[in-house]
């Protein structure tokens, strides 16, 4: 398998990052010689073998729906302190809509 | 003074032969004379360290310190500390001050031991050589020339040039062993769930595993000791009863300590593919082993040779998930110029990441796109299970796994660098173990040349207490652990 100038930057896009053509070529490169090493496992007959997504074999542990913290504005402050643009408690983001 | 274990430092602070502050003072001012040389630091803060060290003292005073008070400790860059920078080696955070704690983090202010600082790392974990790290490449204390491996590259310099007395690490396919052997030092990833990772950086959630990195097994399991422990905040936190990890170290033993122990050494990792000079010192610690009791029973591990190829569609699968967070929003770098809300998000990514996080990401979103889930995905998942089934099958046969940490001493600064491949082949003995979730600790074992050579033990699930015993009977009968890099001063004196 090989990937494509195109297929890189269709991936880059879904993944919000932008990629230069010099970038997309080492990558392209870089890529290939990867999904080389990984193309090993499609040899391996894994017909009824059950997917393991996880190390440990535990169901997920269930909690009390409550509140935990009680400090939620001074929490907020504090979170809020290291972005990069906040306003009256909110975060700034470019306009999303007109 | 540097040269002596956690257990010797202990007694020495209860003694009031020495005060946390003095000690903390000493390696402060021993990172201030040799970090400019290893880079094995992101950020020293003297002032919070010092003042960790005086509560350290008070609590000495009192009488109520336990076995880390007063100890100072570095810690991977990738455990977010209250008031510390935590940049996980990224440009991405290089402004990040963690509003909170890492439960690795409180459970250490809890036992007293004072934060000395923040060791650099590959960025966001991703490496084996710690040169993807946006704060530089770190050297290996052994050798300047190379690396330390990685990705907790930074903690084993640090520990190895003993500007710390111990570190912790974080291991996802291999992050604290290859250094650990790569730096002639004692480190453990424990089972997959026995430490939390409740403010630990997040690469990929179903491999990543906190550890100590030390100059002994003695050290690592007092270190595990405070680590460990059920956390409701990580939702793969185990809830076990609390185990003494020293608990096996602590018991006396006669000249054949491990009579009766079953080492199983797989096929797999005595073929092809590992040094010569590495091969050898492995095999003199077999017989080493032999000489204490224990018996090697030849075991297969089949799979083996698929698991890099697994974890390369795995561990970036899950990377391209958790670094999503990192958008310019909440925390962290955001591009100055942008026209829209998409175009901040690409610009802020494209300056944040580092060349091989970036790559991980591409290869993480493929892997998960429309039309190749089942192909790459799902057949890695079942890979895993072959892989893990494997491992379940070897210990009916043993009761620990040995063989080499890494197919090579450290290798040179910038040889594999531009080479992803075969960076990623440095990590071919250790990657099993996290995608199994078992439990795997390296020792020194030799010198070849002048490089440190790594065994590796791996244990069956929660079997930590007998692996940091195995590890500990070889360390009372040798003396590798206790060598030291030259150059660092104090070699011998104290």
């Amino acid at each position: 398998m090989s990937l494509t100038p195109e297929q890189v930057h269709r991936v880059a896009h879904l993944a919000r990052i932008e990629l230069s053509e010099a970038e997309a070529h080492d990558t392209l490169c870089h890529l290939n010689e990867i999904f080389a090493l990984i193309e090993t496992m499609q040899a391996v007959d894994t017909q009824g073998v059950e997917p393991m997504a996880h190390a440990q074999d535990v169901a997920q542990r269930l909690r009390p729906d409550r509140v935990s913290e009680t400090d939620q504005l001074e929490q907020r402050t504090t979170f809020q302190a290291v972005a990069p643009e906040t306003e009256a408690g909110l975060y700034l983001v470019p306009k999303v809509i007109e | 003074m540097i040269e002596r274990n956690l257990t010797d430092l202990a007694r020495a602070l209860a003694t009031k032969r020495i005060s946390s502050v003095e000690l903390t003072r000493l390696y402060l001012d021993r990172i201030s004379r040799h970090n400019p040389q290893l880079n094995a630091f992101i950020t020293v803060d003297p002032a919070a360290s010092l003042a960790q060290a005086r509560a350290a003292d008070e609590r000495l005073a009192r009488g109520d310190g336990g076995p880390l008070t007063g100890i100072p400790l570095a810690h991977k860059d990738i455990f977010c500390a209250k008031d510390w920078l935590t940049t996980c080696g990224s440009k991405m955070l290089s402004n990040f001050v963690s509003p909170y704690d890492a439960t690795v983090i409180a459970r250490f202010k809890a036992a007293g031991a004072v934060l000395l600082g923040k060791t650099n790392m590959d960025e966001f974990a991703m490496g084996s050589s710690n040169e993807t790290s946006f704060y530089g490449a770190v050297r290996n204390p052994w050798q300047p020339e190379c690396v330390p491996g990685g990705s907790s590259g930074g903690s084993a310099a640090a520990v190895a040039a003993r500007l710390a007395p111990a570190a912790t690490g974080t291991d996802t396919g291999g992050s604290i062993r290859q250094p650990a052997a790569l730096c002639g030092l004692t480190g453990m990833k424990p089972t997959y769930g026995v430490v939390s990772r409740y403010g630990m950086i997040a690469f990929a959630s179903s491999l990543d595993q906190a550890g100590p990195l030390g100059r002994s097994a003695a050290d690592c399991a007092i270190l595990l000791n405070a680590m460990a422990g059920f956390d409701e905040r990580d939702s793969t936190s185990l809830d076990r009863p609390t185990e003494d990890y020293s608990r096996a170290i602590n018991t006396a033993s006669g000249a054949r300590p491990l009579a009766g122990l079953k080492i199983g050494l797989p096929a797999e990792f005595f073929g092809d593919g590992c040094h010569p000079e590495v091969m050898k010192q492995v095999d003199a610690a077999l017989a080493e082993y032999r000489s204490l009791g224990a018996d090697t029973v030849a075991i297969r591990l089949p799979n083996m040779s698929l698991s890099v190829a697994a974890y390369y569609v795995i561990a970036p699968a899950e990377a391209s998930s958790n670094l999503a967070r990192f958008d310019g929003v909440r925390y962290g770098h955001r591009a100055s110029d942008y026209r829209d809300l998409d175009d901040m998000y690409c610009k802020t990514r494209a300056q944040g990441f580092g060349a091989e996080v970036k790559r991980r990401i591409l290869i993480g979103t493929y892997v998960l796109s429309h039309g190749y889930y089942d192909a790459y995905y799902l057949q890695a998942q079942r890979i895993r299970r072959l892989i893990a089934n494997d491992f379940v099958e070897a210990f009916r046969q043993c009761d620990v796994i040995a063989g080499p940490t890494s197919p090579s001493t450290a290798f040179r600064l910038g040889e594999k660098a531009a080479d992803p491949v075969q960076m990623y082949l440095s990590d071919i003995y250790t990657i099993a173990v996290n995608l199994a979730g078992l439990p795997g600790i390296s020792i020194p074992c030799g010198l070849a040349g002048e490089l440190p050579v790594g065994l590796q033990l791996i244990g069956n699930y929660f079997d930590e207490a007998r692996l940091l015993d195995v590890a500990h009977r070889y360390q009372q009968a040798s003396d590798w652990h206790l060598k030291s890099p030259t150059g660092f001063g104090e070699c011998s004196a104290t």
